[in-house]
């Protein structure tokens, strides 16, 4: 099978991206004379520049566009109002995961699924098997390049380029018609780091002169970002990736994110048994660990407690931030308790750790 | 890419400077390079004897996770310690930072390494 491109492709070629297949796309995974450090430091402290064009766009209209959603995702889709932004996890019956994604509404009968990329066409899959009379849905991946602008100077860098004052696109808000040096884009704040800042969506033919735009915009203060560092930032912030934290076979609620799991939302797909196993209580679940001995933890490490399984490490890394080992695991009940010590098997060795509460990244958005 | 004339490489990116029956052992700049940012090293046991081609030791990166394989058979004499505290010396400067240093059992063994023409050109069939 031939590798994807996104629209961004010649950037990468420009910016001396280091490229790799991921997931069936070629994107950089960092750049020359950067590396996963330095970009993940400069999203922390400047800003950074990101192609995520490889994510999936669905489009969801018709007159009940509403309550097909609703019916998709375990989060309060009624609740939103015009040109808000809607994080939430798509389950199974069984209450697995499908996929987490990001929903637009434009109105009752108009909405944007924003999905990972690797799940797209299985989201569209679920979506078309799902879908109610008087709805259509429409996979219009391919319409769209996607740029995600993150750090606490993105707004500054974005402001010269637009007359819209951004503060009037609040946290987890868009405006579907930003003139951006001319060109109208979708602006979202909304991003995948724990910092402030935008995601651009924008018409493919647009996306370098956009991207190079930003670039100009931003100077010293900016750089393009790989893939290495979007998931140092995003498992710092300890938001989830499809995969490790969430899967068909993790429910949101083992995951920790029974704030997006509104069951009194209405009758989505995978309620009950997320009713029943919040009324049964949970047999397992993800806690933060920072380690004890040496060795850095990685995802599907196994975890134990005297010599017995116990779960697994979700996602695990050196953490750029705080220069040492951090990691999530999925672990049974009895030893989720922060202080608790736990095991990581490293190459078959037990290395020791502890479960511990808050020690990850506090997110700098902008959220009230 | 940096490939000193007097050493000797591995197909697995290992540098060797032999000296008598000791070897300095570390890895090459294209190791560092395509890793990117190191911040870990697990060393090799000091007096571990060690065997050509076997794991002795870890790399890793932000990213991947790569074993140390032992270009020679021998004894770990001494290991660098410093790179424990400052695993990124290895991405600073590769060749100035070497990981082990083995007594070498079997001069032959250096038979079956390259030099740093050979090595090159190897590199340059990974690209």
């Amino acid at each position: 099978m031939s590798l994807k491109r996104t629209p961004l492709y010649p950037m990468h070629l420009k910016y001396n991206g280091k490229i790799i297949d991921f997931g069936g796309w070629e994107l950089p995974v960092q750049y020359e004379g950067m590396g996963i450090i330095k970009e993940h430091n400069m999203v922390r402290e400047k800003a950074g520049l990101f192609d995520v064009s490889h994510m999936g766009e669905i489009i969801i209209i018709g007159d009940r566009a509403e309550e097909m959603v609703q019916r998709l995702v375990t989060n309060d889709v009624k609740s939103m109002q015009d040109f808000q932004v809607m994080y939430s996890p798509m389950c199974y019956p069984s209450g697995g995961v499908v996929d987490d994604l990001l929903v637009y509404r434009y109105d009752s009968k108009n909405y944007l699924l924003v999905v990972n990329a690797a799940n797209a066409d299985k989201d569209y899959e679920w979506i078309q098997q799902n879908l109610i009379p008087g709805v259509e849905a429409s996979n219009r991946s391919a319409e769209y390049a996607q740029l995600a602008l993150q750090g606490p100077a993105a707004q500054q860098i974005l402001q010269k380029l637009t007359s819209l004052d951004l503060n009037a696109i609040r946290f987890f808000w868009f405006n579907p018609q930003v003139n951006i040096s001319g060109v109208e884009c979708l602006v979202s704040r909304t991003g995948y780091t724990g910092e402030d800042g935008f995601e651009i969506y924008v018409q493919p033919q647009q996306a370098e002169f956009i991207w190079e735009e930003i670039m100009g915009a931003g100077g010293e203060q900016i750089s393009p970002i790989g893939l290495g560092a979007r998931d140092s930032l995003r498992f710092e912030a300890k938001l989830p990736l499809y995969g490790q934290e969430i899967d068909q076979d993790i429910t949101p609620l083992e995951a920790g994110l029974g704030f997006f799991v509104k069951l009194e939302a209405g009758d989505f797909i995978g309620r009950s048994a997320l009713l029943k196993q919040k009324q049964e209580g949970l047999k397992r679940k993800l806690v933060e660990f920072s380690m004890l001995g040496k060795g850095i933890p990685r995802s599907h490490y196994e975890v134990e407690v005297g010599g017995l399984p116990v779960g697994h490490v979700s996602s695990g890394m050196h953490s750029p931030t705080f220069k040492q080992p951090i990691g999530l695991a999925l672990l049974n009940m009895e030893h989720c308790e922060a202080g608790t010590e736990i095991d990581i098997l490293i190459r078959n060795k037990p290395v020791k750790a502890r479960v511990g509460k808050g020690i990850f990244y506090k997110k700098k958005t902008k959220s009230k | 890419m940096n490939i000193p004339k007097k050493l000797l490489y591995t197909k697995e990116h290992e540098w060797i400077k032999v000296n008598g029956d000791k070897g300095h052992v570390g890895i090459t700049d294209y190791a560092q390079h395509h890793l990117g940012d190191i911040v870990f090293v697990e060393l090799p046991e000091l007096d571990e004897e060690v065997a050509a081609g076997e794991s002795m030791g870890v790399v890793e990166s932000v990213k991947a996770v790569a074993t140390l394989f032992s270009p020679v058979s021998g004894q770990v004499m001494e290991v660098n310690e410093e790179l424990e505290e400052a695993p990124e010396l290895l991405n600073e400067d590769p060749y100035g930072n070497w990981i082990a240093i083995i007594e070498l059992s079997d001069q032959g063994d250096l038979e079956g390494l390259m030099s740093a023409d050979e090595y090159k050109s190897y590199c340059e069939t990974l690209e």
